[in-house]
Order: structure tokens, then C-alpha cells, then sequence
């Protein structure tokens, strides 16, 4: 036994191993069920890049009635200075016929990394916003919004 | 259908300091027109939306969105900007059509 490992400890290894592999990989990939195009969204966005789960709130009821006009606000915590600043922020849907909301664009003269608007929500599901700092990185931010009426067709 | 809605501008401040945040609200009617749905006779109706909104201040660029179907009607939006020089804040809507629709209100910055 000494200096060899039995097939339960061989299992226990790998599968640490890949609990770490997920955890370097993109925090949306991590939890890829979108029903629609959210995630390829978020990969173009990034260039694949990894995401960091930080930062990036997503302000919004936690039950909408009317899913047809949803308030949300997204806020990115940063300095806004020349050398650490948001310049995107792409904000998706992982439950509606089509994974689009809305991108952001905020540039030093925004002084607030800070957007509000209202969206449409066909039913229950997350709003994932991801934030593109002028260093190149990512962070990531979502909140799940409960729809009682859908927001789509009707 | 050729009158253009008259878009509604509101700055929480029209004076600020030099280094003030001055937040924006603007609405606009709009139909944002998804273009999933059908009419009675089960015919797509075309997408008609307004995908692109931007925001400069005293001439530059402060602000922008790409906006998709899933922004409700009658967009709003609100942001925020650093007062740095006095000058008109210019807003504008861009249809899929390519018209515009364009607010204008002044912010006076003081040192």
C-alpha cells in the first residue's frame, strides 16, 4: 500500500483535479445550461478569456410581476481612472428566446461604472452581466430575477 | 409614423462643480418591436427597435449602448457622468431603420 495509491484514492485525486479545472474556467461555463445563445455571447465577448466572479452587481427585484418591464441596475466597482477603468459591460439572459440585453460602453468621462434600464424577462431566469476592465480582464456578476408573467410574445 | 417622438431628459443637477457626477435619465417612446412575434395571421411582425443610444457632453463621448429586443419599450436609460466643461449633453436614439431621434439639454460647470 505504502507508496501507491488504491483505486479510491485515485478516484479522490481526479476528481479534485477537475473540480479545480472548472474552477479556473469561465464562471458561465462553470454553470452552462443557458437555453439560449447567453454563453457564446459571453465567450465572444471575452475572446474566451476567463471571467472573475467579483465586482459586478446586478441590481433587480427579486420577483418581477410584469416581465415586460424589468428595472436593472448593473454597477461596476472601479476607480474609473486612466489606469483602472470598465470599458464594457455585457449584459445577457440565460432564459429568454435570444441571450442579448444590452452593452454598455462607459468611458473615463462616465466617472461611474453605473447603468439602469428596464428588460424583458419571458420567465424566471438570470441576468448575468460581464464587465471588460481597459487591463483586458473580465469579472462577472448575475442575479436571478423570478418572473411571474413573461415578458415575451403576449 | 414621420413625427418623431419627443424624447424625456432629465439631469439631476443643471450646475455642477468641476468633478461632479451628474446622473442622466432619458425616455423615449418606442415600440421595441421584437420580431418574434406574429400577428393574427400568423405572419412574423419585423423587428423595429432601437439598437444603439448614445450620450456626448460638451462634444465628446460619454456614454453608449447596443441595445437588443430584450430592452422593454419605451427605452430608458440612466447613467451617470463627470462634469468636466459646460456644454450642451446631446443624446440620441438610433432606429433599425436608421433614423434618429435626438435630446439635447445644457450642463453649466463651474470651477
Amino acid at each position: 500500500m505504502k507508496g501507491t495509491l488504491t483505486r479510491r484514492q485515485t478516484m479522490t485525486l481526479g476528481v479534485g483535479a477537475a473540480v479545480i479545472v472548472t474552477a479556473g474556467a469561465p464562471a458561465s461555463t462553470a454553470r452552462a445550461q443557458a437555453k439560449n445563445d447567453a454563453i457564446e455571447l459571453i465567450a465572444r465577448f471575452t475572446g474566451g478569456k476567463p471571467t472573475i466572479e467579483a465586482r459586478v452587481r446586478i441590481d433587480a427585484p427579486e420577483i418581477a410581476e410584469n416581465g415586460n418591464m424589468v428595472p436593472m441596475t448593473v454597477s461596476v466597482e472601479s476607480p474609473m481612472t486612466a489606469d483602472n477603468h470598465v470599458t464594457d459591460v455585457l449584459v445577457v439572459a440565460d432564459g429568454n428566446p435570444r441571450g442579448g440585453v444590452c452593452t454598455f460602453h462607459f468611458t473615463l468621462a462616465s466617472g461611474v461604472a453605473e447603468a439602469n434600464t428596464r428588460v424583458r424577462l419571458g420567465e424566471t431566469q438570470d441576468l448575468i452581466a460581464v464587465a471588460k476592465m481597459n487591463d483586458g480582464s473580465f469579472f462577472v456578476g448575475r442575479r436571478n430575477v423570478k418572473v411571474t408573467i413573461g415578458g415575451c410574445g403576449g | 409614423m414621420s413625427t418623431q417622438p419627443r424624447p424625456r431628459i432629465r439631469l439631476d443637477k443643471r450646475e455642477a462643480r468641476k468633478g461632479d457626477i451628474v446622473e442622466v435619465r432619458a425616455l423615449v417612446s418606442h415600440i421595441m418591436e421584437t420580431g418574434q412575434r406574429r400577428d393574427a395571421q400568423g405572419n412574423v411582425i419585423p423587428r423595429k427597435i432601437i439598437n444603439r443610444f448614445t450620450c456626448t457632453v460638451a462634444g465628446k463621448d460619454v456614454f453608449a449602448v447596443d441595445l437588443e429586443p430584450a430592452i422593454a419599450a419605451n427605452p430608458y436609460m440612466q447613467f451617470k457622468f463627470r462634469a468636466e466643461e459646460s456644454g450642451p449633453v446631446v443624446l440620441t436614439w438610433i432606429d433599425d431603420d436608421g433614423s434618429r431621434i435626438v435630446g439635447q439639454e445644457t450642463i453649466t460647470v463651474t470651477s
